[in-house]
C-alpha cells in the first residue's frame, strides 16, 4: 500500500467534504453548516420558496438576525433601516415554514452570525460552514473550512447540501514571535495588508501558523481570520489544538460524551503534515508589528498608528497613486499628517471583528477610571446578548457606561450604514470593524480602522491616539 | 459572443458597497436595483438621483456601456449578489478585471455576468480605445478583441464558461446528483456521526 501523501490542513478539509469531481478544478462538496442572516439569507429563503423547492436538511441550517436589526435596549421588529421590518420577518416567516433554527431578536441566543456560530459550538473543527456573508472566514479560527457565498449558492446549499467550488490556491503565513505590547490580531491583519495589498492574498485559501498564531486566544484568532476576506483570500484557517477544544467542550451544538471522543480524535488529526507543499508561503516578525491604523478608503491604507499619512507622490502605479489621492480627499487628510493628531467625532467598538468577550476586556482596561473626550460619540456593541451578558457580569457595561459609552444589544449595528442609523457626512470615526471605504458607515463618513484599545483610547483622548501609554506597564 | 461599448472604471479594490450600497437594498428582491448602482459616486445627490456629469457612466459616450474595465480586485469587500443584479438590470455583461473578489466572482457566473480576468496592461490600451467602437468578448474562442482589432486572450474554467454559455441552473444540475450524495452521507456519518445532528435541533 502505498505511504498516505502529505497534506495540507486545507487539502485535508477538502477532501473530506468531496461527494464528486465536477471537472478538473470542481468539485461538489457537502456543506455540514449552513448558516443565514437577515440581510442576505431573506432571500436566498425566498427565492427557493418560489422555485418551489425545500430544504433537504433543516437541521443543518441556523439563521440569526444582526444586520440590520435594531440594538437599541428596547428593540423589536422595528428598525431605523428603511425596508428593514420586511427582511426580519421574510426571513422569520420562512424559517419557521421550513423549520430551520433561527436565533431571533429576542432569544438570549442572538448576536452577529460569526460570534454566535463559535459561541454555541454550531461551527466545528474539520467541519464545512457557509453563509452569504464575505466574513464567514473568520470561522476558519476553529479550523473549519468556512466560506463567504452569494445568496443563489445559499439557496444551492439548502437544496442539496453541497456547493459547486473551484478548488482556490493554497499560502501559508506564518507570524513568529510575541507582539509587542497593546499589540492585537487586528494589527498584525492591518499590518499584513497593508504590507501585501488588498488584494495581496488573490484568492488563495490561507493557513495562518507560526507562534504568535498559537498563542493567540480563540478570540483573537478569529478576528486575524476574519480580516482575510479584506487581503482577498478565499478564506483562513488554523490548524486546530487544546485552545480550540477546550473552548468548544461543552458548547450547546457540540458533541458530547464517546462523540465528543470520537470527534476529538478526529480533530488531532487536522494539521498540515511537515513536509506538505503550499502554493505560496510567506512569515512575518510579529515583534516589528505596531498598533496599526487606516488613513484611507482600503483596509491596505494601514500604518503605525505613530505614523504618518504617506504621499501620493512616492508610488509609481498610477492606478494605486489615483486610489491614493482620491482616499485622502475623502478622508480629508494631507499626505506627512502625523495620524495620532487627527481628532475624531466618534468611536465605535462592535462587529464580527471585534465585540468578543476580551475585545470588551481590553478596551475597558483602556477606559476604566477615565472619561469619552467632550463631543465624542462613542458606542459599543457586543456581538452576541451571551458577549453582553458575560460583560455585565464581570461589570464591563459599568467601565464603559462610566466612560460615557452607549452601551447597547447585539447586532452588526454601525458596521455598516444601511440608510437607517449612521453617522454624518464628513464625521471622523475610528472604528473596531473590518471596512474603511467609501461610504460603508454613513455617506461621507471617514472610517479609520482600528484595534479595541486603539479605538478606547482615541475615544478618551478626542483624536486617533495610540493605545500604549494607556494600557500602562 | 458580446459587443459593446465598455466604460473604464480604472479603479482598484472596487467594492461591492460601492457597486451598491447597502442603502439601496430596500426590498427583499432580485430587481430594482439598478437605480442604486454606484450611488455614492453616480450622484451628486442621491435623494433626487441627481447624476454627477463626472462618473463615467453618466458620460453620454458611455450611457450605454455594456462592459465594465477596471482595476485589480474588483467586487471585493461584501458578499451581497445584489451588486451582480444590479449591474446586470442596468445592462453590464462582462467586466474586465486583473482579478475579482472571489464571491463577487462567483456570483457573476451565477448570474450571467462574465468575469473576465485579463493583465493590467492589457485592459490599460483597451481603456485607451473605448471611444474607437465597441468591444468584442468571445466566450466562445475566450478572446476580447479591441476596435483597432488586436486580441487578447483570457482563461476561465471549463464549468464556469459552459455555465454561463448554457444559462444553466446549477440547483436543477446538482439535484442530478443525488444518488452521490446519499451516498457520500451514508459513508459520512458512519465516520463523522457528530456532524449530523438530531432533525428537531429548534426545539433545543
Amino acid at each position: 500500500m502505498p505511504a498516505t501523501p502529505t497534506a495540507t490542513l486545507f487539502a485535508k478539509l477538502w477532501r473530506q467534504h468531496v461527494v464528486t469531481e465536477l471537472d478538473e478544478q470542481t468539485s461538489l462538496l457537502h456543506i455540514d453548516r449552513l448558516f443565514l442572516h437577515e440581510r442576505t439569507g431573506s432571500i436566498a429563503l425566498s427565492s427557493l420558496e418560489q422555485d418551489g423547492r425545500g430544504v433537504r436538511h433543516p437541521e443543518l441550517a441556523f439563521c440569526t438576525m444582526d444586520h440590520i436589526v435594531d440594538t437599541s435596549p428596547e428593540r423589536g421588529d422595528d428598525t431605523p433601516v428603511p425596508g428593514g421590518k420586511e427582511f426580519i420577518r421574510t426571513t422569520r416567516d420562512a424559517a419557521r415554514r421550513f423549520g430551520l433554527t433561527l436565533f431571533d431578536i429576542h432569544d438570549p441566543r442572538q448576536g452577529i452570525v460569526h460570534v454566535i456560530s463559535p459561541e454555541l459550538g454550531i461551527v466545528l473543527p474539520g467541519a464545512t460552514v457557509v453563509c452569504p456573508d464575505s466574513h464567514t472566514c473568520t470561522q476558519g479560527a476553529l479550523g473549519a473550512l468556512a466560506w463567504g457565498i452569494g445568496s443563489s449558492d445559499a439557496e444551492h446549499v439548502l437544496a442539496t447540501q453541497t456547493l459547486r467550488v473551484a478548488r482556490p490556491k493554497t499560502m501559508r503565513i506564518r507570524f513568529e514571535g510575541t507582539p509587542g505590547h497593546g499589540v492585537t490580531a487586528k494589527d498584525l491583519s492591518l499590518w499584513l495588508i497593508g504590507r501585501e495589498s488588498a488584494s495581496g492574498a488573490g484568492g488563495h485559501a490561507l493557513e495562518f501558523a507560526g507562534s504568535t498564531v498559537r498563542m493567540l486566544p480563540l478570540e483573537a484568532r478569529m478576528t486575524l481570520c476574519n480580516m482575510a476576506v479584506e487581503f482577498s483570500a478565499f478564506t483562513a484557517v488554523i490548524a486546530p489544538d487544546d485552545t480550540v477544544f477546550e473552548y468548544l467542550a461543552g458548547r450547546p451544538y457540540a458533541p458530547t460524551g464517546a462523540l465528543w471522543e470520537r470527534a476529538l480524535a478526529h480533530w488531532r488529526t487536522l494539521r498540515t503534515d511537515d513536509e506538505a507543499r503550499f502554493d505560496r508561503e510567506a512569515s512575518f516578525d510579529a515583534t516589528l508589528i505596531p498598533p496599526m491604523v487606516t488613513w484611507g478608503t482600503s483596509p491596505q491604507h494601514a500604518v503605525g498608528v505613530d505614523g504618518r499619512v504617506p504621499a501620493p507622490e512616492g508610488e509609481h502605479d498610477p492606478v494605486v497613486r489615483r486610489g491614493m489621492e482620491r482616499a485622502l480627499g475623502y478622508m480629508g487628510l494631507r499626505p506627512g499628517q502625523r495620524l495620532d493628531d487627527v481628532p475624531v467625532d466618534a468611536v465605535f467598538i462592535g462587529s464580527c471583528t471585534n465585540s468578543r468577550l476580551p475585545d470588551l476586556r481590553l478596551a475597558a482596561q483602556v477606559l476604566r477610571g477615565r472619561k469619552v473626550a467632550p463631543g465624542v460619540k462613542a458606542i459599543c456593541v457586543p456581538g452576541s446578548m451571551q458577549v453582553k451578558r458575560d460583560a455585565e457580569a464581570e461589570g464591563l457595561d459599568r467601565i464603559f457606561r462610566d466612560a460615557g459609552f452607549e452601551w447597547r444589544a447585539a447586532g452588526c449595528s454601525l458596521c455598516f450604514f444601511a440608510g437607517g442609523e449612521g453617522f454624518a457626512p464628513q464625521q471622523r470615526v475610528v472604528s473596531t470593524t473590518n471596512r474603511n471605504f467609501e461610504g460603508r458607515q454613513g455617506v461621507g463618513v471617514r472610517t479609520h480602522l482600528a484595534s479595541p484599545a486603539t479605538a478606547a483610547a482615541s475615544a478618551i483622548a478626542g483624536r486617533i491616539a495610540d493605545p500604549r501609554p494607556f494600557l500602562g506597564g | 459572443m458580446h459587443q459593446g461599448i465598455a466604460a473604464p472604471l480604472m479603479r482598484a479594490n472596487v467594492d461591492t458597497d460601492a457597486i451598491i450600497p447597502s442603502r439601496e437594498m430596500k426590498r427583499v428582491s432580485k430587481v430594482g436595483l439598478s437605480a442604486g448602482l454606484f450611488a455614492g459616486w453616480r450622484y451628486l445627490d442621491e435623494a433626487v438621483r441627481a447624476p454627477d456629469p463626472a462618473f463615467v457612466l453618466n458620460q453620454p459616450a458611455y450611457a450605454k456601456a455594456s462592459i465594465l474595465l477596471a482595476g485589480p480586485n474588483f467586487g471585493c469587500g461584501s458578499s451581497r449578489e445584489h451588486a451582480v443584479w444590479a449591474l446586470r438590470e442596468f445592462g453590464i455583461r462582462a467586466v474586465i478585471a486583473p482579478s475579482f473578489g472571489a464571491i463577487f466572482q462567483n456570483n457573476c457566473i451565477r448570474n450571467g455576468l462574465l468575469p473576465v480576468e485579463l493583465a493590467e496592461p492589457a485592459i490599460h490600451e483597451l481603456a485607451t480605445q473605448t471611444l474607437d467602437g465597441p468591444l468584442t468578448v468571445d466566450l466562445l474562442r475566450c478572446v476580447v478583441r479591441a476596435p483597432d482589432g488586436t486580441e487578447y486572450r483570457f482563461r476561465i474554467g471549463h464549468l464556469q464558461r459552459e455555465m454561463l454559455l448554457e444559462g444553466l441552473d446549477p440547483v436543477a444540475l446538482t439535484l442530478r446528483l443525488d444518488e452521490s450524495i446519499r451516498a457520500f452521507q451514508a459513508r459520512d456519518r458512519e465516520e463523522r456521526p457528530w456532524i449530523y445532528l438530531p432533525i428537531h435541533t429548534a426545539a433545543r
